[in-house]
């Protein structure tokens, strides 16, 4: 007889040791269960936090910029998992800058489980810009709200709640350098993956016009690559004439993509159905 | 059964598509994402009072003014080579005591035991005293260099030295963030190279990477902060040594920014035509440095890593060059009479054959010139204990080689201008995937340097100064 009852963990039990799920995996990545991808706006803290979820030392740096290449750690969290990408920090992912690119090419065709953006709490509304950017992209993101300790210093109050309600994805206040509140952010991750909270990502329309544009595109889209499931991102970045998102419809990239994605599907449904018969 | 629909059809769909909206829609989709983001940060954040923020501002309006931001500068660059001089020269000596006593005491050990001399000399005067030179050279200035540089970084220092140059590196036609890259070419060129990656337009990244190796990377500077110690400072009463020291590399240094702006300007014009792209640098706030993170960087990312690069040239460098000064070629050895051959060109740019043969042997990595031109003057059994003061260095090379201050400021001079190391350039090439533009960068680097010594060279000996 189990006693089904959770108890939920406090905020208490975050410096608590017998409280650790959070177990370290350094570079020895493996075998993992889900990838996470690590967005954001240039010296937000997301090497201090892949850093502090890793265990691993990557170089960190005062100036924006400093992450040129992707990097990639692993860690354990409840018993999953997980990879984590820390991508180049970029303003925005519609321009063509290198770094832009395999920022934007690893959340769109690398298809990360959940994007995290860590955002910077003491510049919030240049941040929500990419945000939104990504949201745009993928469904699955969980906002980080980095640099709490910097904002209280300078008297500024973040109210997450209000955030969460306004993009539709949950919203995390952390403290990376301290780990403060890294374990709530993993437990939202864990959860947008497994869709135990809805998320319903704020979009920007554009004009009337636009939007029925777009909604002519998108059904031509998913006919042409069925399962394809960034339609409305693709149509977009088409109408504003993005070279790369063209080639990648043309060399036959996205329809790679789609058919990896879905034997990843079948083989996952398979392992369940043997799990399950057990 | 629909018929199968092409990528060609959906293009050309977009393409009508795009065609009939009107055409500020893609600022209209754009406006509307900042008023969005604006409007909801403006509901999640509330404001109190905020001292601190002030205080931050109050020092950049000090440390990017554009009365006081460049002095500053010069003071920090100033004091950080000023620390590196006077530690270093104290821990440079007391190593290199220790290391020259191993050394002897296994030569000793070698010949008791009955080794043959090639062995004992192989091992002990080749490939121990190439690595001991190497430690006791380099380890102490990057000790001390490493973790003051790393505690500008954490404290968010860069990007102020960014804004600072941003205006001069607009008026030469290269890129604002090329500021960042050269700091970054301070710690290692090949890391500077790379760190370009964060300037968007490619013309302006190709100036930033040709341009790079015009700063002294930590390879060199403790050539520089040697010859600055042992020659220019000598000259000077003995309390103003280590400043005298440290304003000599600072203007070392200076030549090299010059250097790196003169040939932004020229690139930009010539083959690298184009206009300087607009960018926005955020400063970010200032954080209090974390003393811990800053020693494991500095340390085990960038010193041990640069020493055991070094060291990993350093010793097959001692083994040739014991090979070299123990093959006899009649009356001399193979290294004299290669020095031999190449001292017309040396003394032509003011420098002399060996430290020209020092530069071909080290070309794998900087680091290696001083202790190679160290050890062919020195010859093999002649003299198996390096010069463990600075004294004796200078004797060496004055009293023994017939130095001047010429061949000390030339070779600061070459050793600033010169081509890169091997990594650099395979670094250069491996990021502009063309072997034109590494070219270019090894024969840009090297003509500077053959031309500037060359005419200063020349100018001394007109003015009758050698």
């Amino acid at each position: 007889m189990t006693n089904t009852k959770t108890v939920l963990p406090t905020e208490h039990c975050e410096t608590c040791p017998a409280f650790t799920q959070l177990e370290q995996m350094g570079i020895k990545v493996g075998d993992f269960d889900r990838v996470i991808a690590l967005a954001g706006n240039p010296n937000t803290g997301k090497s201090t936090l892949f850093n502090a979820l890793t265990g691993l030392k990557q170089h960190t740096g005062n100036w924006p910029g400093k992450t040129v290449t992707r990097a990639e750690g692993g860690f354990e969290f409840n018993k999953m998992r997980y990879k984590l990408v820390d991508l180049p920090g970029t303003y925005s992912l519609l321009s063509a800058s290198q770094d832009e690119e395999v920022a934007r090419d690893f959340i769109l065709f690398g298809q990360p489980s959940c994007t995290i953006v860590v955002t910077d709490a003491t510049a919030l509304e240049r941040n929500l810009n990419l945000v939104m950017q990504v949201m745009e992209i993928t469904e699955h993101v969980v906002v980080a709200v980095n640099l709490m300790d910097e904002a209280q210093r300078k008297g500024l109050e973040v109210d997450t709640r209000s955030l969460s309600r306004d993009l539709g994805v949950p919203a995390i206040p952390i403290t990376a350098r301290t780990g403060e509140g890294i374990h709530t952010l993993l437990g939202a991750v864990a959860d947008v993956i497994e869709g135990n909270i809805t998320i319903k990502p704020l979009r920007v329309n554009g004009t009337p016009e636009f939007q029925k544009a777009v909604s002519e595109l998108v059904p031509m889209i998913e006919q042409m690559a069925p399962g394809i499931p960034n339609a409305r991102w693709l149509a977009i970045r088409l109408l504003d004439g993005d070279a790369r998102v063209q080639n990648a419809l043309t060399n036959g990239e996205l329809a790679d993509i789609v058919s990896r994605q879905q034997r990843v599907d079948v083989q996952f449904s398979k392992k369940m159905s043997v799990e399950g018969r057990q | 059964m629909s018929t199968e629909l092409q990528p060609k059809d959906v293009l050309a769909k977009a393409e009508a598509l795009r065609n009939s909206l009107s055409s500020g829609f893609r600022d209209e989709i754009v406006k509307s994402l900042y008023s969005e983001a604006e409007s909801i940060a403006k509901r999640a954040v509330k404001t109190a009072d905020n001292k601190r923020y002030d205080f931050d501002q109050k020092i950049d309006r000090l440390v990017t003014s554009p009365i006081t931001g460049l002095p500053i500068m010069l003071l920090l660059l100033t004091i950080i080579i000023w620390l590196t001089v006077t530690g270093a020269n104290v821990a440079s000596n007391a190593i290199a005591v220790v290391l020259f006593a191993v050394g002897d005491f296994g030569r000793n050990l070698f010949t008791q035991i009955g080794a043959p001399w090639w062995l004992t000399g192989f091992i002990w005067d080749g490939v121990y005293l190439g690595l001991a030179w190497v430690i006791s050279v380099m380890l102490p200035p990057m000790m001390i260099f490493f973790p003051a540089f790393t505690f500008l970084e954490d404290l968010g220092y860069l990007p102020r030295v960014a804004f600072n140059l941003d205006w001069m590196f607009k008026k030469t036609g290269a890129h604002g963030k090329q500021s960042l890259t050269m700091a970054m070419g301070f710690g290692c060129n090949a890391a500077g190279v790379i760190a370009t990656r964060v300037i968007d337009s490619p013309r302006e990244r190709l100036i930033a990477i040709l341009t790079n190796n015009f700063v002294p990377c930590n390879g060199r500077f403790p050539t520089l902060i040697m010859l600055a110690t042992v020659f220019v400072a000598a000259a000077f009463p003995p309390a103003l040594t280590s400043f005298v020291a440290a304003g000599t590399v600072v203007g070392v240094v200076l030549i090299g920014v010059g250097f790196t702006f003169l040939a932004s300007w020229i690139l930009s014009r010539t083959v690298l035509k184009g206009e300087a792209s607009a960018f926005t640098l955020e400063l970010p706030p200032y954080r209090r440095p974390n003393v811990s993170r800053i020693l494991y960087t500095s340390i085990i990312d960038r010193t041990i890593f640069v020493l055991w690069r070094a060291m990993q040239t350093a010793a097959p460098a001692g083994a040739i060059i014991w090979i070299m000064a123990n093959v006899p070629i009649g009356d001399t050895n193979l290294a004299r009479a290669v020095a031999d051959w190449l001292n017309p060109l040396g003394l032509l740019l003011g420098l002399d054959g060996v430290i020209l043969l020092a530069y071909i042997i080290a070309i794998p990595a900087n680091e290696i010139v001083v202790p190679t031109m160290m050890m062919v003057y020195m010859g093999a059994g002649m003299m198996v204990n390096g010069p463990s003061s600075n004294e004796a260095i200078f004797d060496l090379l004055v009293n023994g080689n017939g130095w001047t201050m010429l061949t000390a400021i030339n070779l600061m001079l070459f050793a600033l201008l010169h081509n890169p190391c091997a990594t650099t350039i395979m670094t250069i090439y491996k990021e502009t995937k063309s072997l034109k533009w590494a070219t270019l960068s090894v024969v840009m680097t090297l003509g500077t340097a053959f031309l500037v010594t060359f005419l200063t060279a020349s100018v001394a000996r007109l003015l009758g100064w050698v």
